[in-house]
């Protein structure tokens, strides 16, 4: 069987050139932001694929390229088979796919009653013949993410960050869609919150057979909600692996060292060491692997060589070190 | 005698719809030299104890009772200059945004000169020679080439560097953060924490800690006190309070951290959410979500109680029960 989603060698860059005057007086020639630089990856039906990277990764944008929002620069997005923007043409594939983003006070009309936020597909899909039929629907919906259907006659505001988490899941769930991309969807909420919102999506996923590609800065969730992981750093992948052998024997030195930077609640004592410098800008990457000014292990040729992803154990790696290492 | 002392701290908003109690019967110390952590969920007035003991509480909140003593010196009723007097030198503040911290006209080194020269009996020659020092301990790099440069030519790891520089520059004994590695990376996160806990053990300043990322508390504080909807729940030695939780609240939340060395296929979860201000539940504010409550939770409010190794609000550590 086909993925659901396959992302084949994806580029994304931004113009952040000055205005035209300013660069003529400043003999400065247009500049280039790669959000994202060459990325593939599939995520089979049913299953999770995770993003993880700090801020300025491209993650973040690499969801909105695959629902969307944004065009690619290069490469190709198919979706069930099919490309990106044929599938999107049409709205009978294009309510498949949803997406649930990071911010709950944001992403809901303060206006709308839920009952109408959450109806909105529906109707603007026709997947309702009348009212009535809308009606039991959002009702079965709200009920579906822990809310009462008496819910859906209050506002937004009446609702705490959980809760609109929940009722952002509900009209994400309402077009029955296959897919859903997930932009950090609890890094706004409360622990004690991001647990039951978790939990939720981990059964939703269960009961409805979803497909979630999941971006996120902290491992830990991923680590709960994934199948696979893929490691970002200035728009590429480092490397990619099942979640159980990226998180038990990670290979990439910058996924280690995001390992390693996770503050130890076991309190075992033990020192951790954390990796020096910080994410350079994305306009102006180092050359050869854009990690090697922060790498302990760095080489004359991780300069010079932009590494290719290899196959190493169940994943693959794009490392100079690892690689001659295995070879 | 502890170096910071508050006692019984009450914090009101006065609204259209009444009085708001944002916090309720607060009190603990800080010993010079120790690391309190301040943990809670948003809401649980958290930063509103950091903001009524640096005095910056904002309008129209304000201290309704209790006392907060510096040192022996009640500091709670002082008059507005010798509190932003006592702010600057004897205790520093670090905030989560470092740009809302800096002055964005002025370069880092004149800033921190000014700090310095305000607060400490040095001149500018000495106090700009010390300001190198400054940015040098805190780790940026050819410091005496940046001293000239403005905020916004620093990456925000770098700012929330020159803010810690900021903050102890004139030597408090006292350092408040709130939040302060909550707006970096991981990677960045763990240098910043490392750097705030040398820097304050060497100089044998207390800190108060304040963040939501039990994580960074158990790295970094000596004790740690935990608050819900306006009190504190539980307040121990760091080990006691993160490994054997007592109070129902800091055991759900403890357990609701995704562990990052396993996957569980459910997590623990603890139902529901922090009441709001306006309606904070009788009794123990936390009954309505606690798997343990009884009659007399719902009934009566509970008192911070001796209970195994730390102190909990909870009826369940109630002597003879």
């Amino acid at each position: 069987m086909t993925p659901l989603v396959e992302v084949n060698d994806v580029v994304r860059h931004f113009d952040v050139s000055r205005p035209l005057l300013q660069r003529l007086l400043a003999a400065e020639g247009r500049r280039t932001l790669k959000a994202v630089d060459g990325l593939s990856f599939a995520i089979p039906r049913g299953t999770t694929l995770s993003l993880v990277g700090e801020s300025g990764c491209g993650k973040s944008t690499v969801a909105r390229l695959v629902v969307g929002l944004y065009g690619l620069t290069g490469g190709e997005i198919r979706f069930d088979g099919r490309p990106l923007d044929e599938m999107r043409r049409d709205p009978s594939q294009r309510r498949r796919m949803q997406m649930i983003f990071q911010d709950p006070y944001a992403s809901l009309n303060p206006r709308w009653r839920v009952r109408d936020i959450v109806a909105e597909p529906l109707r603007a899909f026709g997947l309702v013949k009348d009212r009535t039929e809308e009606a039991r629907r959002v009702d079965e919906l709200l009920t579906q993410v822990g809310l009462s259907p008496q819910d859906g006659e209050k506002f937004p505001h009446e609702f705490s960050g959980g809760q609109r988490q929940r009722i952002s899941i509900a009209r994400a769930l309402s077009s029955n869609p296959d897919f859903l991309v997930c932009d950090e969807p609890t890094s706004a909420l409360d622990v004690s919150v991001q647990a039951q919102i978790l939990n939720l999506m981990k059964r939703l996923q269960r009961d409805l057979g979803l497909t979630y590609l999941f971006i996120s800065h902290n491992l830990a969730v991923v680590r709960q909600m994934s199948d696979m992981v893929g490691v970002m750093y200035l728009g590429r992948l480092v490397e990619i692996a099942p979640a159980e052998t990226l998180f038990s024997a990670p290979r990439h030195p910058y996924t280690r060292a995001l390992l390693e930077a996770i503050p130890d609640l076991a309190m075992t004592g033990r020192q951790r060491i954390p990796v020096g410098g910080e994410v350079p800008s994305p306009i102006t990457p180092p050359s050869g692997c854009a990690f090697h000014p922060r790498c302990p292990i760095a080489m004359p040729r991780c300069r010079a060589e932009r590494p290719l992803p290899h196959v190493a154990e169940h994943g693959l790696v794009a490392c100079h070190a690892v690689e001659e290492h295995a070879a | 005698m502890p170096l910071l002392d508050v006692e019984n701290l009450r914090v009101e908003f006065p609204t259209r719809r009444g009085v708001l109690t944002a916090l309720d019967g607060v009190s603990f110390g800080i010993e010079a030299g120790e690391v309190l952590g301040i943990v809670g969920e948003s809401g649980a007035g958290k930063s509103m104890t950091g903001a009524a003991i640096i005095g910056l509480l904002e309008p129209p909140g304000r201290i309704a009772g209790g006392r907060i003593l510096f040192d022996g010196r009640r500091i709670d009723d002082l008059p507005y200059e010798e509190k932003r007097r006592l702010r600057g030198k004897e205790i520093g503040a670090i905030f989560q945004d470092p740009l809302t911290t800096l002055n964005p006209l002025y370069t880092v080194g004149r800033q921190l000169a000014e700090t310095m020269t305000t607060h400490l009996p040095i001149g500018p020659g000495e106090a700009r020679k010390r300001a190198v020092q400054w940015l040098d301990m805190v780790g940026i790099p050819s410091a005496a080439q940046r001293i000239d440069a403005y905020p916004h030519e620093f990456s925000g790891g770098m700012r929330q560097r020159v803010v810690i520089a900021l903050a102890l520059c004139a030597e408090p004994r006292l350092v408040v953060a709130d939040e302060p590695t909550t707006a970096l990376d991981v990677s960045i996160q763990a240098q910043v924490i490392a750097l705030l806990k040398t820097i304050v053990r060497e100089r044998g300043a207390a800190m108060m800690l304040v963040t939501h990322d039990m994580g960074v508390i158990a790295e970094t504080a000596d004790r740690v006190a935990v608050m819900y909807a306006g009190r504190i729940a539980e307040i121990g030695p760091v080990r006691d309070v993160v490994l054997h939780p007592s109070h129902p609240y800091t055991a759900g939340l403890m357990a609701s951290i995704p562990p990052i060395d396993r996957r569980v296929e459910v997590l623990a979860q603890i139902e529901g959410s922090m009441p709001r201000l306006s309606a904070i539940p009788q009794g123990c504010a936390f009954h309505p979500r606690c798997a343990r409550a009884f009659d007399r939770c719902r009934r009566e409010r509970p008192e911070l109680r001796a209970a195994n190794g730390t102190a909990a609000a909870c009826w369940l550590f109630e002597e003879g029960a």
